[in-house]
């Protein structure tokens, strides 16, 4: 008995790990099935219901359809500068550099809180009605330095080799870059809008500040966990999750394939 | 592609080259004439400036002063993708998200061609690789990057082909090999090749003319033969090969012949290999050219006595002997295993002896 547990014990522990990490998830996915009408706390039935009419609680897409297109549009513009920032930092020397990448890391390490408070106060100062686009402005701010931290690493790992064997190569500066860097950089700028989109998609605390009277997913979910959150956000947020899991998975799967093929 | 720059062809001259990084100066006014199809080496141990000058006739660095020609054609300050130069990188720096035909076709593909299905298949078959035409370069063997290198360098057909330590990351058999294989490409498709390397074996296997550096400029250029046979310094005797240097007064001049003073004996060389004008040189004689007796039996014209054997190892084709002479100084002698060896033991006291001819005398480097 002794010698059976000595040697399963770190399958007991990775057991026990995985299930402590997934069990609010399970919790999330079960409940997104509960016949629970207002208040969806105890388990009252299984049902069908809610996953037939996700949009069936009042203002629950028009939240979603906010967060995603803040999403978007903040991953999008801050990719972009964050990319270029990274470009700039991996790859130049000039007067301020070190000062800048210390800069970079300091949104990434404000607590969010005095950040958004922060933030209201400069747009009420500049008379600025809070709503969709200082949302959309805030977003960026936060998801640039971790897009700069993501895509300078990948930027730094790339061989300098690379790009003068292209120039070697008859390529010029534009065709290097398109050719040679961008292909090779590319899986770090995907990676850093990925992060992206999820940390504006999460955020509540600075969205809180600066949103107005726009109301985004998380902040659906916090107004109405007041007076109990309706089980259709369980579906969008296992519906989320599935979909990031499916993601994941597909490209490991053509991943594979590629590298079986190639053998 | 009307493009001067890009068509240029002829011998390779840089001309007073000088390179700085801040206060360090890495090449040191260079001159420097590259026959057209000959193979060229550049050899010097690391920090020599050879690389920097490799990379100032790719353009990937531009001298401070100076000017680089192929034939009537100044290209030292044209764009790296406007010369008729490729390179073959250290590390090969083959594209990683690239197909292997992908990879040699870059350069086609870059000036504009549309039809490189036969040029790259011509090469890939030149290199021996083209059944592996389909596959990313990170599954390929060292070997086997190197190849494609060379070949996606060559298949541009450049006027001039750099190899950056194309061999350093290979191991030692492979290496050999691939110094006959890329001999023979040189040969096959008559392109000018600049080799840099600090190995001196392979720089006097593959080229034709060696240009020793150091310190960012050149000691000394020759065949192989000649840079060994007759150093004209210290640095070049020491660098290729193994040189025993014993330091001598220069006694009677007789024309042809001249005499020094090595501790006593008279040691003659012809006056024609005395690299020096002054009255304190360096006497130089290889391992190789020097025989152990035993004590009293020299028959030699020049000879030392009374060294005493100190070590000795036995390396196959040959047997080594450090033999410590009255003066303190250990020389190196190698005797070929050919049978007719004498028999001598560590410790025996020893003569040395070789023919005049074969002696040298340098400057002293201080």
């Amino acid at each position: 008995m002794s010698r059976w547990f000595s040697r399963n014990l770190i399958r007991i522990y990775a057991a026990l790990a995985l299930i402590y990490l997934f069990i609010p998830v399970g919790y999330t996915m079960a409940f997104s099935f509960n016949d629970a009408g207002k208040r969806n706390i105890n388990w009252q039935g299984f049902t069908l219901d809610n996953w037939k009419n996700p949009c069936g609680a009042p203002d629950i897409c028009v939240a979603l359809g906010n967060s995603l297109k803040i999403g978007f549009l903040s991953t999008f513009i801050a990719t972009i500068l964050g990319t270029m920032i990274a470009f700039a930092l991996g790859r130049y020397k000039f007067r301020g550099r070190s000062a800048t990448n210390l800069l970079i890391f300091l949104p990434m390490a404000t607590p969010e809180i005095v950040m958004g408070a922060s933030l209201l106060a400069m747009f009420v100062n500049m008379n600025v009605n809070t709503g969709f686009w200082t949302t959309v402005i805030a977003h960026i701010m936060f998801c640039i330095s971790f897009v700069v931290v993501t895509v300078k690493a990948r930027v730094a790992s790339l061989d300098p080799k690379l790009e003068e064997a292209a120039r070697d190569l008859y390529a010029n500066e534009y065709e290097t870059f398109r050719r040679v860097t961008f292909p090779l950089v590319l899986p770090g700028i995907a990676a850093a809008a990925l992060l992206a989109f999820s940390l504006s998609f999460d955020d509540f605390i600075i969205t809180n500040f600066n949103s107005g009277t726009i109301t985004t997913f998380p902040k659906f979910i916090w107004i109405s966990s007041i007076r109990g959150v309706p089980a259709q956000a369980n579906v969008i947020g296992t519906a989320m999750f599935l979909i990031a899991l499916t993601i994941v998975i597909a490209g490991q799967v053509v991943g594979n394939a590629k590298a079986k093929k190639r053998r | 592609m009307v493009d001067l720059a890009a068509s240029a062809t002829g011998d390779l001259q840089l001309r007073n080259i000088r390179k700085e990084f801040g206060d360090f100066v890495a090449v040191d006014d260079l001159n420097l004439t590259i026959p057209k199809g000959s193979f060229f080496a550049l050899l010097g141990p690391s920090g020599c400036g050879k690389t920097t000058t490799l990379r100032m006739i790719a353009g990937l660095e531009e001298p401070t002063s100076g000017t680089i020609a192929v034939g009537d054609t100044d290209i030292t300050y044209s764009k790296p993708y406007r010369r008729p130069v490729n390179t073959v990188f250290q590390n090969y720096a083959l594209f990683p998200h690239l197909t292997i035909f992908e990879n040699v076709a870059f350069g086609l593909r870059r000036r504009g061609i549309k039809d490189v299905k036969e040029a790259v298949e011509k090469v890939l078959a030149l290199v021996e690789l083209g059944h592996l035409k389909d596959r990313k370069p990170g599954q390929l063997s060292g070997g086997q990057q190197q190849r494609i290198a060379v070949a996606r360098a060559i298949v541009n057909r450049p006027a001039l082909l750099l190899l950056d330590e194309p061999l350093g990351a290979l191991d030692l058999k492979l290496r050999r090999q691939m110094q006959i294989e890329l001999k023979w490409i040189q040969t096959e498709v008559g392109i000018t090749f600049v080799h840099v390397t600090h190995d001196q074996e392979e720089a006097m296997t593959m080229a034709d003319t060696i240009a020793v550096m150091n310190k960012g400029r050149i000691e000394q250029m020759g065949s192989p033969v000649d840079l060994y046979e007759n150093p004209e310094t210290v640095f070049v005797a020491n660098f290729l090969g193994q040189s025993n240097l014993i330091k001598a007064t220069v006694g009677t001049n007789s024309g042809a012949e001249t005499s020094v003073d090595v501790q006593g004996a008279r040691i003659i060389l012809p006056t024609s290999r005395n690299r020096s004008a002054k009255s304190s040189v360096l006497v130089g004689i290889r391992p190789e050219k020097i025989n152990i007796h035993a004590a009293g039996t020299s028959t030699g014209k020049n000879a030392l006595h009374d060294g005493v054997v100190t070590d000795i190892s036995f390396v196959g084709v040959s047997t080594q002997y450090q033999v410590e002479m009255p003066w303190k100084q250990e020389l190196m002698v190698f005797e070929q295993n050919d049978g007719g060896a004498a028999n001598i033991r560590k410790g025996d006291r020893v003569t040395l002896s070789w023919e005049p001819n074969f002696t040298f005398a340098l400057d002293s480097e201080d």
